[in-house]
């Protein structure tokens, strides 16, 4: 049987030969190569040129990946000490706007945060001044936090549950302060849950490109309107667009790297954060 | 934390969370010709009627059902076949097989996109044959909907006990049939959750359909560029019925999950 079974994954296999390893192989390819297909350094040195642009979709990533930790730790701490019933309630709430389209979700915000939008709309008619709020950075951040926020409660929800209210008793019983308690035993605790919800967070927020163009207008470029400029803009250099992949895909590989630092040595397959 | 200020936190974050969706419902029926997006001047359906009658919407639509059907389909037949194979190996081909399942779920969507984009250009320039379309779109959506697939199946496969199947063959039920018979019921919450999740995966993908279209319409592209374009309530509209759409479909499968759950609590897991 062991045999036998052993040959069903063989289709698998090949398919993801051909459409996971070799498009990858096909990157490096076209990175390391010039129009005419001979090998060249020059692609990837002048990623170097987009530093700026870089350093921007890192610092936004992050920036919204923190407030992302910030906001969605206490709602998913208080799901979590809800009676198990309305637990469920409460998990499908979070996910429910997720099944909304992400552009329309973003789209959305693009018509509360313009200057004619309703926000502004609400300000003055109470009488405050207007505020600019679309297409600035800000915006951008927050389209990340409002469209990757449910990434980060559930993970950090389905950990919090598996914590034994025993041990929390036991550190209480032992002189702990509740913020004690809380540093010392929950955070700790809680650490595989914060770290899946970061990367979840922080790998679809660094690589975005419509986010950036809906909210952030022109001026606030990311890495992904850099790649998707290279490849279907006008811009067109899928030599250098491979290049930029290359380098976003190392980023991400470094920082998760750095993330599963603190992690202490899980099971794998973390699995059912979808549904 | 107290309880009043729990409740205030959990009120604002849902405020947060609903707040856009619910404006860009109503503004739905807002019966205005400007398409202003912040007077609401009477209720109206006329940007329904509008959005029924947009024939480059109703194609999208056709495309995007006829993708995520095939999509859905084929990722679970492999990915069901895949988890089997995978739940028989041992240790190390075991983890080559998982990181490479692992691998597209970590990797950034637009490189995924890119990537596959290359692939199809790479593959017409050498076999030619026709440029991209349905059938590079369909095959990327398989790609990326089958690590999901996987680890619904995995699970219950390692659950299972194997002593099941070898029993049933002990007492003279033929590998295939065994399969059938006592593997395949084992596994098909799994199996089904993963359809579910593909399909709706599949519905949704707008990052690397945008990469591996080529000039086909798909609902996520037309809306993208609907948004780049022009400013029209039509997008609310559409919005709304999607929204509506997918609320009818939680139901009907929780409804259908919870009356399993009545129905079962005899042997069956």
């Amino acid at each position: 049987m062991k045999t036998n079974s052993k040959l069903l994954s063989a289709p698998y296999t090949v398919w993801m030969t051909i459409f996971i390893v070799l498009p990858m192989v096909l990157v490096a390819y076209f990175a390391f190569t010039d129009k005419q297909g001979a090998f060249t350094l020059e692609n990837i040195l002048s990623v170097g040129q987009y530093s700026n642009v870089f350093l921007r979709s890192i610092w936004l990533g992050a920036v919204a990946t923190a407030i992302c930790l910030v906001l969605g730790y206490p709602m998913a701490y208080i799901i979590a000490k809800l009676p198990a019933k309305r637990q469920s309630v409460m998990v499908m709430l979070v996910m429910l706007p997720m099944w909304m389209n992400f552009l329309l979700r973003t789209y959305a915000w693009m018509t509360l945060l313009e200057d004619n939008g309703l926000i502004n709309a609400v300000l003055s008619a109470v009488g405050l001044p207007k505020v600019h709020m679309i297409n600035t950075a800000g915006a951008v951040v927050l389209g990340m936090v409002y469209n990757y926020i449910p990434y980060m409660v559930l993970p950090l929800y389905s950990v919090l549950t598996k914590i034994d209210g025993s041990v929390i008793e036991a550190a209480q019983d032992l002189g702990a302060s509740d913020r004690k308690v809380f540093l010392k035993v929950v955070v700790p605790m809680s650490m595989p849950g914060i770290i899946s919800g970061v990367t979840m967070v922080f790998v679809p927020a660094v690589s975005t490109f419509i986010i950036s163009k809906m909210l952030g207008g022109g001026g606030n470029l990311l890495i992904g309107d850099l790649i998707d400029m290279q490849f279907l803009g006008s811009a067109y250099n899928p030599n250098l667009g491979s290049a930029i992949s290359l380098v976003l895909m190392v980023i991400i590989l470094i920082c998760m790297g750095i993330m599963n630092q603190f992690d202490d040595g899980e099971d794998e397959g973390k699995g059912g954060i979808m549904l | 934390m107290s309880r009043t200020a729990a409740k205030l936190y959990t009120f604002l974050i849902f405020l947060f969370l609903y707040a856009p969706i619910l404006v860009l419902i109503v503004f739905s029926f807002n019966d205005t010709e400007t398409a202003s997006r912040t007077v609401f001047s009477g209720f109206s359906l006329r940007w329904y009627e509008k959005l029924f009658q947009d024939r480059l919407i109703l194609e999208a639509l056709r495309n995007t059902l006829i993708i995520a059907v095939a999509a859905a389909a084929a990722s679970t037949v492999l990915g069901t076949m895949a988890a089997i194979g995978i739940n028989s190996m041992k240790r190390l081909p075991k983890r080559i097989m998982m990181n490479i399942t692992n691998f597209p779920m970590v990797n950034p969507e637009i490189v995924t996109g890119v990537s596959m984009m290359l692939l199809f250009v790479f593959a017409v320039g050498v076999f030619g044959g026709r440029s991209l379309g349905m059938g590079s779109i369909i095959a990327a959506h398989i790609t990326f909907c089958l690590p999901y697939v996987i680890l619904q199946v995995l699970p219950k496969l390692r659950q299972m006990d194997p002593a099941l199947y070898e029993a049933a063959q002990d007492l003279g039920c033929p590998p295939v049939k065994a399969f059938f018979k006592v593997v395949l019921p084992e596994i098909m919450p799994g199996i089904v959750t993963g359809m579910i999740m593909a399909f709706t995966l599949s519905i949704d993908d707008f990052v690397i359909s945008y990469f591996t279209s080529g000039t086909t319409q798909t609902l996520p592209i037309y809306i993208y560029s609907m948004t780049r374009k022009r400013v029209s309530p039509e997008i609310n509209a559409l919005s709304t019925v999607l929204f509506a759409a997918v609320m009818v479909l939680l139901i009907i499968v929780n409804v259908r999950s919870s009356g399993q759950k009545a129905e079962k609590g005899g042997e069956r897991g």
